[in-house]
């Protein structure tokens, strides 16, 4: 599904958002009444400095005058790779947007994810990871890193790096892996209007609690982030 | 990878009492070594997973002449090695032990 | 900087934070024997996916995390040991560190230490990896929303990079050294992708001029600078602690002025001599050879730090 496809799906009664050379915004009336901030990126470009304190921008702005939940929709490149963005401080621009929307999620503002293209590293940390409920569109194609600079980091050739992802979802990219994991929450139904699809899931969001490693542990993609996470959370608290 | 389980007897036990020690990094040329005192006074363990494949036999010269120089009674030794010399296995085995002794 | 409090400095601390050990720099900027550790290596959490690979494991995959005191108060800790993997976040690795942000957020407000040494996810188990660093990130902002302030400290040779930079981020407050080094992209990464007119991954000055804690120090991008040892990260962080704000949405406000502001007034620059220029260093080409003291002096004259606006 294009952006254009995938907004009217979501938003029949209307929608004023744009895409500003890769920067999305803007908001979508939904059935409810409420009306739903959109942010996010489109095709497939990379997250720099000047994008993301556009991004941080509307979701600041927003946090100010609205309600109703935040989607962010993804079809970015990674980081923005440059001299430039580093020379800036990339990293503080990055994580001033995470900060922003996890903010939001924490105060009112439900952030909801939408990976409809790609996304990898620090734009993934940045936009879709920074949300309370990741959803999948059928096609995205999320990705840590791609095998290919996957195989020169480690010199391990493609091949070989594909046939051990047969047995893990733990390193490869994919939609399928990152919801075996716990990132994706549940992967929607192309053939069914999103609408309808982003209706039942706001009528059933799961609380604000992060339970990714939780879910990951039930899908057998994360066997041991939970537990560990809990036992040093609680040896921390038995020792007060 | 392979592993290796070396057991041997020690003339006497470990001196100290400290219980845990913990020496090294898992690297390139590296290992660590964990020591515990967890067996009887004249029963030594050395447990080595190791990314070098085949030395089964310099790890039993280096273990057997680290048990007779130091006599380390009483201590389990579990090794990560990252490929390490016979003398950075030594060096990392001796400061184990000392550790366990207190000496440092 | 304010006056640093006078601590009774622990031996040893004139040690390089650079050349120790994740543990030894536990053991030295920690008031003598207050560290108690939690899932230490004797209880073997290693890694479940190294095994695939044929990588050695390491006992506390690669983290230290644990309580202890500092300047007499209680504080939480982490400390990656950047030797093993590149301090590289596996599954176990992060888990330690978001269990120990969740509790700081439960129990708050109590300091959290983090001593960043990573080249960010451990491609083995990237996903993991990635995971646990959004997990991270949504549990330090958790924590300082519950009043906990969190400091990181960066100097060792894996510097903070990839997600590590962005946690780095979130924190209250940074500590570097010119050793520290802080991006989202490594050098090879850019120069791989983008060509080596783009980045010379090789040109040492350039990476450290770009990245390293001198500029992020000039920057804005940390609050403080200190030479290569322990006593002075030490010093640092418990200064630190006695001066940076909360978090909330006035922080998320000034962040975004102070980020816009950087990008109006250095946006145009094609090197970081020419941020320090246009900064107000007379000679800018001298700062990366300046000792820690002068450079410390220069940036408290070229920059002082805001402590509510990150």
């Amino acid at each position: 599904m294009t952006l254009d496809e995938i907004l009217t799906s979501l938003f029949p009664a209307g929608h004023d958002v744009r895409n500003a050379g890769g920067v999305v915004y803007g908001s979508g009336s939904l059935r409810s009444g409420d009306r739903a901030l959109v942010v996010g990126m489109a095709d497939r470009t990379p997250l720099g400095v000047d994008d993301a304190i556009r991004l941080s921008a509307c979701v600041l702005h927003s946090l100010a005058q609205d309600r109703g939940p935040i989607l962010v929709v993804v079809d970015s490149d990674s980081q923005r790779m440059s001299k430039r963005d580093e020379l800036l401080g990339l990293n503080e621009f990055l994580a001033h947007l995470g900060k922003c929307l996890i903010h939001a999620d924490r105060n009112g503002r439900p952030t909801i994810g939408l990976l409809y293209g790609h996304s990898a590293a620090g734009a993934f940390l940045a936009t879709a990871l920074a949300t309370r409920v990741l959803v999948g569109l059928p096609g995205a194609t999320p990705a840590v890193m791609d095998l290919p600079s996957m195989s020169k980091v480690t010199k391990l050739p493609v091949e070989v790096l594909e046939e051990k992802a047969r047995s893990t979802p733990v390193f490869a990219p994919g939609l399928e892996n990152l919801a075996q994991t716990g990132a994706v929450h549940v992967i929607w139904d192309a053939g069914i209007p999103l609408a309808d699809q982003l209706d039942a899931l706001l009528a059933a969001l799961p609380e604000s609690d992060d339970r990714r490693d939780l879910l990951g542990k039930q899908r057998g993609g994360r066997p041991r982030a939970h537990e560990i996470a809990e036992r040093v959370r609680g040896l921390v608290l038995q020792s007060r | 990878m392979e592993d290796l389980s070396l057991r041997r007897d020690a003339r006497r036990p470990a001196g100290g009492a400290r219980k845990m020690a913990i020496v090294g990094v898992v690297a390139s040329g590296n290992l660590e070594v964990l020591a515990e005192r967890v067996l009887p006074d004249h029963d030594c363990l050395v447990e080595i997973r190791t990314t070098a494949t085949g030395f089964g036999d310099v790890w039993n010269a280096v273990v057997t002449d680290f048990v007779e120089r130091y006599s380390p009674g009483g201590l389990r030794f579990s090794i990560n090695d990252g490929g390490a010399r016979p003398d950075t296995v030594s060096l990392r085995l001796a400061q184990a032990v000392r550790l366990m002794e207190g000496a440092q | 900087m304010s006056a640093t409090m006078q601590t009774a400095a622990a031996p040893g601390t004139a040690t390089s934070w650079y050349e120790a050990s994740a543990r030894a720099r536990v053991r030295l900027l920690l008031d003598p024997d207050s560290f108690v550790e939690f899932i230490g290596p004797e209880k073997r959490e290693v890694s479940p996916h190294l095994k695939l690979f044929d990588l050695p494991e390491q006992f506390d995959d690669g983290i230290v995390v644990g309580q202890g005191r500092l300047g007499g108060s209680g504080v939480l800790i982490a400390a990656q040991e950047g030797r093993f993997m590149g301090g590289a976040f596996g599954e176990v690795h992060g888990a330690k560190l978001a269990g120990l942000l969740r509790a700081a957020r439960d129990i708050g407000p109590i300091p959290v230490l983090i001593l960043f040494d990573t080249g960010g996810v451990r491609l083995q188990e990237a996903n993991a990896g990635e995971l646990a660093i959004a997990e991270i990130m949504r549990a330090l902002i958790e924590a300082r929303s519950a009043g906990a302030k969190v400091i990181g400290l960066i100097g060792g040779r894996a510097g903070c990079y990839g997600g590590g930079g962005l946690i780095a981020g979130c924190c209250s407050a940074l500590v570097v050294s010119e050793q520290g080094r802080i991006a989202v992209s490594g050098p090879e990464v850019i120069e791989t992708n983008r060509g080596v007119e783009e980045f010379d991954s090789r040109d040492r000055a350039l990476v450290w001029r770009t990245m390293g804690g001198k500029h992020r120090r000039l920057l804005g991008a940390a609050e403080a600078f200190v030479d290569d040892s322990v006593q002075a990260f030490r010093e640092a962080a418990l200064a630190l602690l006695g001066e940076v704000g909360g978090f909330g949405l006035d922080t998320l406000r000034k962040e975004q002025a102070r980020l816009q502001a950087r990008l109006r007034d250095f946006g145009g620059c094609a090197d970081a001599v020419d941020i320090w220029t246009a900064q107000g260093v007379t000679d800018a080409a001298a700062v990366p050879a300046l000792p820690a003291d002068q450079f410390i002096d220069l940036a408290n004259q070229i920059r002082q730090v805001s402590h509510d606006a990150r």
